[in-house]
């Protein structure tokens, strides 16, 4: 059997007028044209309102005394799926585990929540934030320190009343 | 000071300002086009510039200026400099002849507000306003690069396939205006009490659409398709070379919304109001005749020349922005479309309308119907017929028409087909 073509017809529908398309088409721009409800969000005057689960820069938990909470458990470092997280832990005399260096590096880092889902003691949080521009690329490798001053909510991960996120 | 002198210093304000304003104009259509376009798509556009981002285009010559001109190894350098200049020049140049306002009566002179009356008006905007192609074509083809050689390419096409019934349609205005210059048309218009583009409607629609064509403005913007051709004869232009490109599709913009509202649009005219009304008749200017044949001095005055600049810069810009609404709701034709409708539907429509207006002319003329009411009243009936069976006739699907028609009618005669085969 010689190879054939198979043609799709086109649906036959009903015959357009083309100047009525026009005509119509012109009106329906005019609408919007003096629409005066526009979808742009002026930004930096106006921002739109992002949602609790939103995984964004970390923030590090502290305590009342301005510890960190991390216990240096090194969970963490290896849950992570992008290895963005560099910790060393250390203890002082009374045996509390701490953190020496803790150093997230925002670039590597996917954003997936993972850090804060299996920290034991609530310290690391991805937060509800999305404005860190930085002038320097190694800015960007956010140390201990810079992770207690973040002050933006932390991400909710999951929604409470709808935990199965369904 | 001698006559001379003064009327070497009027002109000089004149050129001057004629210049400075159409190239605000064109500074404030780029932006206009911008915002507009974001409107239509439901955004704000840039407002960010200055107050309602007015110093946007100030911003954007700083940059085009300020930007590396790339000039490609192959191309032909004179004619790749040349290119954007003539595509701006003729433009501007096109405005000398367009007036712009009633006289203004200053110091005991009486200043025409236009740059130069040539005798020849609409001449010589023919000759010029299409000279604007062949910058596009000079830069398509200077460029030495396939898509910008295509660019330049269809834009001489098109331009030869539209100016012809572009020039039919400025022939049917020369049939009601009797002479050439646009001062004059003006004033026919207000002795008419008919702005043209009711006699003569279907001239005017003619004259938009090849008008479109002509300023390479979607939908005819086959030129630079830039969905087909990269950006068409501009690929290879950069910075300030390249921004006199979109300086003289603004200027052609303008310009020709300036012709469409003086050749059909009374120009200057301010509607139901005969004290605007003012020609140079010899050595006076009158605002009409007597019944007995004299004329009628006309009162000129500076307010008065200020309100009728103001007309016209209403209607020019009307122009512009139904030209910008236009583009941002109809996409490219095809191009053969653009030539179908170009030779197959606008010449032989404008020759035939052509025919009917001078025999409407030559009847109303033996009938002994002069110039007046009743002469535009007939035509505008005569010519609201023929915009009807023009609408019709484009209208049937045959021209415009996508390939579902096509398919229609090729599946419509295959059915014919077969049903004979199966011998009823």
């Amino acid at each position: 059997m010689p190879p054939t073509v198979k043609v799709m017809r086109r649906p036959e529908g009903v015959r357009t007028s083309f100047l009525r398309a026009t005509l119509k088409g012109m009106a329906l721009t005019f609408k919007h044209m003096v629409n005066p409800n526009k979808i742009t969000v002026q930004y930096p005057e106006e921002r739109m309102e992002i949602t609790p689960r939103w995984r964004g820069t970390h923030r590090m938990e502290t305590h009342a005394d301005g510890r960190p909470k991390c216990v240096a458990c090194g969970l963490c470092p290896t849950v992570c799926p992008s290895n963005c997280i560099r910790l060393v832990g250390g203890e002082d005399d009374q045996g509390n585990r701490y953190p020496i260096v803790y150093e997230i590096d925002e670039f590597r880092c996917i954003f997936c929540g993972m850090c804060q889902e299996v920290c034991p003691v609530e310290a690391i949080h991805v937060g509800v934030h999305y404005e860190n521009a930085e002038y320097t690329r190694d800015r960007f490798v956010y140390d201990l320190d810079r992770l207690m001053e973040q002050d933006h909510p932390t991400s909710l991960l999951w929604d409470p009343s709808d935990p199965k996120s369904e | 000071m001698s006559e001379q002198t003064l009327f070497l210093i009027e002109k000089s304000i004149i050129v001057l300002a004629v210049f400075g304003g159409v190239m605000l104009v064109v500074a404030l259509t780029t932006l206009v086009e911008r915002r507009v376009a974001g409107f239509i798509q439901d955004r704000y556009g840039p407002n960010r510039v200055g107050p309602f981002g007015i110093l946007q285009p100030a911003a954007d010559g700083l940059k085009n200026f300020l930007k590396e001109e790339t000039m490609p190894a192959a191309a032909a350098q004179p004619y790749f400099w040349l290119g954007p200049v003539i595509s701006l020049a003729p433009a501007l140049v096109t405005f000398a002849v367009v007036p712009f306002a009633a006289p203004l009566p200053i110091g005991g002179r009486v200043v025409e507000m236009i740059v130069a009356d040539v005798p020849i008006g609409i001449l010589y905007i023919l000759a010029l306003s299409s000279l604007g192609v062949y910058g596009v074509v000079m830069g398509g083809w200077a460029s030495n690069n396939k898509y910008s050689f295509l660019g330049g390419l269809r834009a001489s096409a098109q331009m030869v396939s539209y100016e012809v019934a572009l020039g039919l349609a400025i022939v049917v205005v020369l049939l009601m205006a009797g002479n050439v210059t646009l001062t004059e048309m003006v004033w026919q218009q207000q002795q008419l009490n008919f702005w043209f583009a009711f006699p003569i409607s279907l001239a005017f629609i003619l004259f938009v659409i090849s008008a479109f064509a002509e300023t390479n403005r979607t939908p005819f913007d086959m030129p630079e398709a830039e969905s087909e051709l990269v950006a068409g004869f501009h690929t290879e232009y950069s910075g300030m070379k390249y921004a006199m490109y979109p300086m003289g599709e603004y200027a052609h913009l303008v310009t020709s919304s300036a012709l469409m509202a003086t050749l059909f649009f009374g120009g200057w005219d301010i509607p139901f109001w005969t004290g605007d009304d003012a020609f140079r008749y010899g050595d006076m200017w009158i605002s009409g005749f007597a019944a007995d044949g004299t004329p009628i001095e006309a009162s000129l005055a500076w307010w008065k020349t200020f309100l009728t600049f103001g007309a016209f810069a209403a209607k020019t810009y009307f122009f512009v922005i139904f030209y910008i609404w236009v583009r941002w709701t109809i996409p490219r034709f095809r191009y053969d479309q653009i030539m179908q409708l170009g030779w197959k539907i606008m010449l032989p429509v404008a020759l035939a309308y052509v025919m009917v207006v001078a025999g409407t002319i030559l009847a109303l003329d033996q009938l002994g119907v002069g110039y007046g009411f009743t002469f535009g009243l007939v035509l505008t009936v005569v010519s609201a017929i023929c915009t009807g069976l023009f609408l019709l006739v484009l209208d049937r699907g045959r021209n415009l028409s996508g390939a579902h028609s096509k398919a229609q009618k090729r599946f419509a005669s295959e059915r014919k087909a077969l049903t004979a085969d199966s011998g009823d």
